[in-house]
């Protein structure tokens, strides 16, 4: 496939853009061969919740876009990149596409002529799955903003090391994958005990799914217990050991002391692993510790289930019944319990028995990563401000090897056989929305900022999310590239968005219930396109604005009480010679 | 008095669902009114009351290593797991409590014993608060097209109905009287809500004894002069909210449905809404799936589905829609009717009120109009309550359903209510607590014969009180909106936690935006009094040194005397936002790094 990529000649298209999208490249690329019919006038397009607009729609390499032309009436500007899948039939010579977006958006667009829109649908489905990432529009796209603080470097390794330095001496950061070699998914630096060289880790990186060899998640400074993440180790149907993996993991227990395993996995499934060289750490050579097993299903199971419960939202039925049975028959909510409860295991085995723990699952970069995520949002009050979810996102998501790439290339609306994808990032920010929901004053952010992130996990004009490890970030040059979605999130006028209101820093614990009826579905980002949020955003204004008027009100008081004392202080002096 | 055996059992564990292994120890007492739970162990004595009343059941359970448990569950939708040391005092215990939770008569309910050292005076005075003759006058009643009738003031043509009632100007008496007679318990068609804005009206009655094929003219008078009142359209809608078997099986029985043909201009619809037993065994099922100890997700959907529950629900707000799509985009009359149209209908039509005027989104609307359409239409709340011993298949939570389908309705519409969830329950709990006289009876009729309203007190003027804690922070007024129309796909209903597991804690989110934002409604008054306190000062001060600096000395002392109080409360107050402000800093500071 040749693509070229030249100026656009389409000058009149700038003409229309008076979009609030602020990411139109400066130089604009043209997908020439995949764009059959750059343009097509008298098109209908059908949005949820949204009047019906009649516009020109424009093909460009990374957008499909349609104008009316006209100031009072906002143009569509889509992403190809967040188009899942297409549908189009026709009645006569008029065609109609409908659009599925990967936010679960879908959309409707009339086209009037045969020819012209069966050029258009096959544009998109050429453009919306681009095999190579570095045609995505990342790359493309200029930012129209200045950059105050670049995303690409504000979280990094070594600040997080300094924080846990500080508390404790008992770890140290190791260079020892700086070239990715010893382990392909971890990022050059990672934290690692103290009393083992950089030799050991290499040995027992050879015993670990992927050289995930375990590394250091989390430190617990109120107790100085630890959370450890690996890859399952390559015991296999002989039950092959590593005395360095032992050495290694002893060496993060305190004298006397007991920790626990946690593998995401049920017994069974971790049995299995041993046909394919997985298995799991024997009691017999890890003596001091005490192994658990959840079921956090398997991704090809997520996504499956990510899909049966996107198809009952998108049911229009009216029968009760049948909706209650296909949510319940979608598993969506039962992965949701599940990823919180081990979350919550992890969490109490340090906060409340005071051991240290490992977690890992088969590979240790999906279900492992939700649950030490998670857990430290339950454990560390710094993880729940804005500030401290991003650092949590890059640390043990983007840096600690999570596919982006092959996990959100399709979502629920995918036709083909699911290989790579799913959707285990966007369990993770349920989960988190469920946190947030128990405790609504302990969360710096709001919802939308979760649903931010997950709009751009799956098409994004930012770098951050490409990738499926640090290593393919570093070669595929990211952060000279691309622009990274916090460096955008950050400046306060956007972030004043994602602020929540009702947030007062709290420094506890906060165990949420995992009770099936405190487990809620997820409406902002499953229902959100099913029906009208008005109501519910006039709510959250009106919230705002109780809030922003008692502290006016609040802060009146306080200037009146300095003047008052001023102007008695002064008489005061004057009265007292 | 006389059923209290044991008054007091001492060492007696109270399970708790979440830790069963740490149950509470303390003393259990029984007293006329309530079960009072006092925790030994614990340093703050926590204590637990529950009503006799409240008890829906008591079971005692097969004795156990650990003592003789005894299990209640309360008519609130609380689970109490006693476990007694010795099976004698259960035994006795459980005995008092079956006596107690529903007396034989109607003296021995709680009203006739409650009181709350009130004057007498104010005692009647608040009989008055809810006056139903100015709430027709709200309504624009009497005009030219509806008059009230006192023509069942001796209760004679119907005595389940309210003596003053509200009818079609154009009904003649003989009409009136010739239809009830054509009405199942002579509950002929009278209005229930009048639209102002299209004169539209929303009319209730019971079904029609018409069998297979009998007839009535004055009851075909009737309706015709209900849709006569109302120019604005040439026909009207008799919604029957029976599934229309049910409604097929009454015809053998004498009663039935309207023939469609033998009335002028109606429109006859079914809108399926399901009978109380359906509804008392579907709750049964529900508070089950609610009390499972530790469920997996699937076991929970799956038993909340089986329960039927929210498909009920969902069914009474599609059928209050109904209504008032007819009221409000046909500009039609509807006439709704169940079989004796004091359940369903009542559901139904107070729905339909609720959606079409925002004044039964405040407090005292929604007063006034449970008092309409429940109490004074006869809405049997003693058999369907369970108030007095007697019949099992009487009870059913009709009721219950009706505040449900309100909780529903706030979570879509946040800003609609002057009330918040809390005003619910608390009327939910009133209504099954006999501790005002309000609930109690089945009709106006029964209530005086029982000299409710010289014997017993008023709950609204109590709840009145206590309206600062049942006010919605985020309530946008009467203008906000005028019309509710929710949506209803199945997925906007979900299970009502803060009613259903009230009592499990653990359940619930751990910080209340509710009471977060209730807080700040109180902050406000209070700095806006301290405002105006300061600004009074300020120009005090202020004012002072202008009039006579050599003199001010003197002023300079007065003023700050005069308001030493205020400026004390104002400093405590201070402190909770100097925490508030740090917050904020806080925030700004992340920001900033």
């Amino acid at each position: 496939m040749i693509i070229t990529a030249t100026v656009s000649r389409t000058a009149d298209r700038e003409a229309t853009g008076s979009s609030g999208d602020q990411s139109k490249p400066v130089q604009k690329m043209e997908f020439a061969e995949l764009i059959k019919t750059p343009r097509v006038d008298g098109v209908v397009l059908h949005r949820p919740f949204m009047p019906t607009v009649e516009g020109t729609l424009c093909l460009t390499g990374h957008h499909l876009i349609l104008s009316s032309r006209q100031d009072s009436i906002e143009e569509l500007w889509l992403l190809h990149s967040n188009i899942d899948s297409i549908e189009k039939r026709f009645v006569g010579s008029l065609g109609t596409i409908v659009v599925k977006c990967k936010d679960l958006r879908v959309i409707q667009l009339d086209i009037p002529g045969m020819e012209e829109c069966l050029n258009i649908a096959s544009s998109i489905e050429a453009l919306s799955t681009l095999d190579s990432i570095t045609l995505m529009y990342p790359f493309f796209h200029r930012p129209m903003f200045e950059v105050i603080e670049d995303g690409w470097n504000l979280f990094l390794p070594e600040e997080f090391f300094k924080d846990i330095e500080s508390s404790t001496d008992e770890w140290r950061l190791s260079s020892v994958n700086k070239d990715f070699s010893v382990c392909p998914t971890y990022p050059a630096l990672v934290i690692v005990p103290k009393a083992v060289d950089d030799d050991t880790l290499c040995k027992v990186a050879t015993f670990r799914h992927g050289g995930r060899f375990p590394v250091l998640s989390y430190y617990h400074k109120k107790n100085g217990m630890v959370m450890m993440r690996a890859g399952q180790p390559l015991t296999g149907t002989n039950g092959r050991r590593c005395k360095e993996d032992e050495k290694l993991i002893n060496a993060t227990l305190r004298v006397g002391k007991r920790g626990y395993i946690i593998d995401t996995r049920t017994i069974g499934v971790a049995q299995q692993a041993k046909a394919r060289g997985g298995g799991f750490e024997q009691e017999a050579n890890y003596p001091q510790w005490r192994r658990i097993h959840k079921a956090i299903e398997r991704s090809n199971i997520l996504q499956e289930s990510l899909i049966k419960l996107v198809e009952a939202c998108n049911d229009q039925s009216q029968n009760m019944d049948r909706w209650l049975s296909k949510l319940e028959a979608s598993n969506w909510q039962t992965h949701v319990k599940e990823i919180l409860t081990t979350a919550c295991l992890a969490a109490q085995c340090i906060d409340r028995e005071g051991a240290s723990v490992l977690v890992h699952g088969t590979e240790g970069s999906d279900s492992t990563l939700q649950v030490t995520s998670l857990a430290q949002i339950i454990l560390d009050p710094g993880c729940r401000t804005i500030r401290g979810f991003q650092a949590l996102v890059e640390r043990e998501w983007l840096q600690a090897g999570h596919p982006f790439q092959q996990r959100c290339v399709q979502s629920a609306f995918s036709n083909s056989k699911p290989r790579w994808e799913a959707p285990v990032f966007l369990l993770f920010l349920d989960c988190v929305w469920q946190i947030l929901h128990q405790f609504p004053c302990s969360f710096q952010f709001n919802e939308h900022f979760l649903v931010l992130l997950f709009e751009h996990a799956y098409a994004s004009q930012f770098g951050t999310f490409l990738g499926n490890s640090p290593a393919e970030r570093v070669k595929l040059k990211l952060p000279q590239k691309t622009v990274s979605l916090w460096s955008w999130v950050n400046r306060p006028q956007e972030m004043e968005r994602y602020l929540n209101p009702l947030y007062e820093a709290n420094s506890l614990v906060i165990w949420p219930s995992v009770a099936p009826q405190s487990l809620l579905l997820w409406e902002g980002v499953f229902l959100r396109w099913k029906r009208s949020s008005k109501c519910l955003d006039e709510a959250f204004e009106e919230m705002v604005h109780i809030i922003e008027c008692n502290k006016e009100l609040q802060s009146k008081v306080n200037a009146l009480r300095r003047q008052l004392a001023q102007l008695e202080t002064g008489d005061g002096l004057l009265g007292t010679p | 008095m006389e059923y209290i055996t044991t008054p007091k059992v001492e060492q007696v564990k109270l399970l708790d669902r979440y830790t069963p292994k740490k149950p509470a120890i303390g003393t259990l007492y029984l007293t006329t009114t309530h079960l009072i739970y006092v925790e030994t162990a614990s340093e703050t004595r926590k204590e637990t009351w529950i009503l006799h009343h409240h008890i829906a059941t008591v079971e005692k359970l097969a004795l156990t290593p650990a003592g003789c448990p005894l299990l209640i569950h309360c008519k609130n939708f609380r689970v109490a797991h006693f476990v007694l040391p010795r099976e004698r005092d259960c035994q006795d215990v459980f005995q008092s409590l079956l006596k107690l939770s529903q007396p034989a008569k109607y003296e021995e309910l709680y009203a006739f014993l409650y009181n709350p050292k009130q004057d007498e005076n104010d005692r009647r005075i608040g009989w008055g608060a809810v006056n139903l003759k100015m709430e027709f006058e709200r309504m624009g009643l009497p005009n030219d097209l509806w008059e009230l009738t006192d023509l069942n003031k001796n209760y004679g043509i119907c005595s389940t109905y309210p003596a003053e009632l509200a009818v079609p100007k154009a009904a003649s008496n003989p009409t009136i009287v010739g239809s009830s007679k054509f009405r199942s318990r002579g509950r002929f068609p009278v209005l229930s809500y009048f639209h102002k804005e299209n004169s539209a009206a929303i009319c209730r009655c019971s079904q029609p004894l018409s069998g297979f094929s009998a007839r009535c003219v004055e009851d075909e008078q009737m309706l015709q002069a209900i849709s006569k009142a109302n120019p604005k359209s040439s026909y009207m809608y008799v919604v029957d909210t029976r599934p229309k078997l049910n409604a097929m099986a009454n015809r053998a029985a004498g009663k039935g449905y309207e023939n469609e043909d033998h009335y002028s201009n109606i429109r006859f619809q079914f809108v399926g809404i399901e009978n109380i037993h359906v509804m008392r065994s579907s709750l049964q099922k529900l508070v089950e799936v609610c009390a499972v100890k530790s469920p997996t997700m699937s076991d929970y959907l799956t038993g909340l589905e089986n329960s039927g529950w929210l498909r009920h629900i969902k069914a009474i707000m599609d059928a209050g829609i109904f209504l008032v799509k007819a009221v409000t985009e046909e500009n039609a009359s509807v006439l709704v009717h169940c079989s004796d149209g004091w359940d369903r209908t009542a559901q139904v039509c107070s729905l339909a009120a609720v959606l079409l005027d925002p004044y039964y989104r405040t407090m005292k609307g929604l007063m006034v109009l449970i008092e309409k359409e429940w109490i004074s239409m006869g809405h049997k709340f003693t058999q369907r309550c369970g108030h007095l011993e007697g019949e099992p298949k009487e009870v059913s939570p009709v009721f219950t359903q009706f505040v449900e389908c309100l909780w529903h309705l706030m979570e879509q519409y946040p800003c609609a209510f002057e009330f918040n969830e809390r005003y619910l329950t608390e009327i939910h709990d009133h209504v099954y607590a006999c501790q005002f006289g309000n609930f109690i009876g089945n009709c106006e009729k029964e209530r005086l014969e029982m000299k409710l309203q010289e014997k017993t007190y008023n709950i609204w003027p109590f709840l009145l009180e206590k309206i600062q804690q049942f006010t919605n922070p985020l309530y946008k007024g009467l203008f906000y909106i005028d019309v509710l129309k929710p949506n209803t796909l199945p997925f906007n209903f979900k299970l009502w936690c803060g009613m259903y597991n009230r009592f499990d804690n653990g359940m619930h989110p751990k910080q209340s935006v509710l009471d977060y934002l209730l807080t700040l409604t109180r902050q406000k008054i209070e700095d806006e009094e301290k405002v105006e306190s300061l600004q009074k000062r300020l120009a005090a001060v202020d004012g002072l040194p202008e009039r006579g600096c050599s003199d001010n000395v003197s002023g300079g002392q007065a003023s700050p005397v005069s308001a030493a109080p205020l400026s004390f409360t104002g400093n405590e107050a201070v402190d909770i936002f100097s925490h508030t402000n740090g917050t904020e800093e806080n925030s700004k500071a992340s920001l900033a790094t």
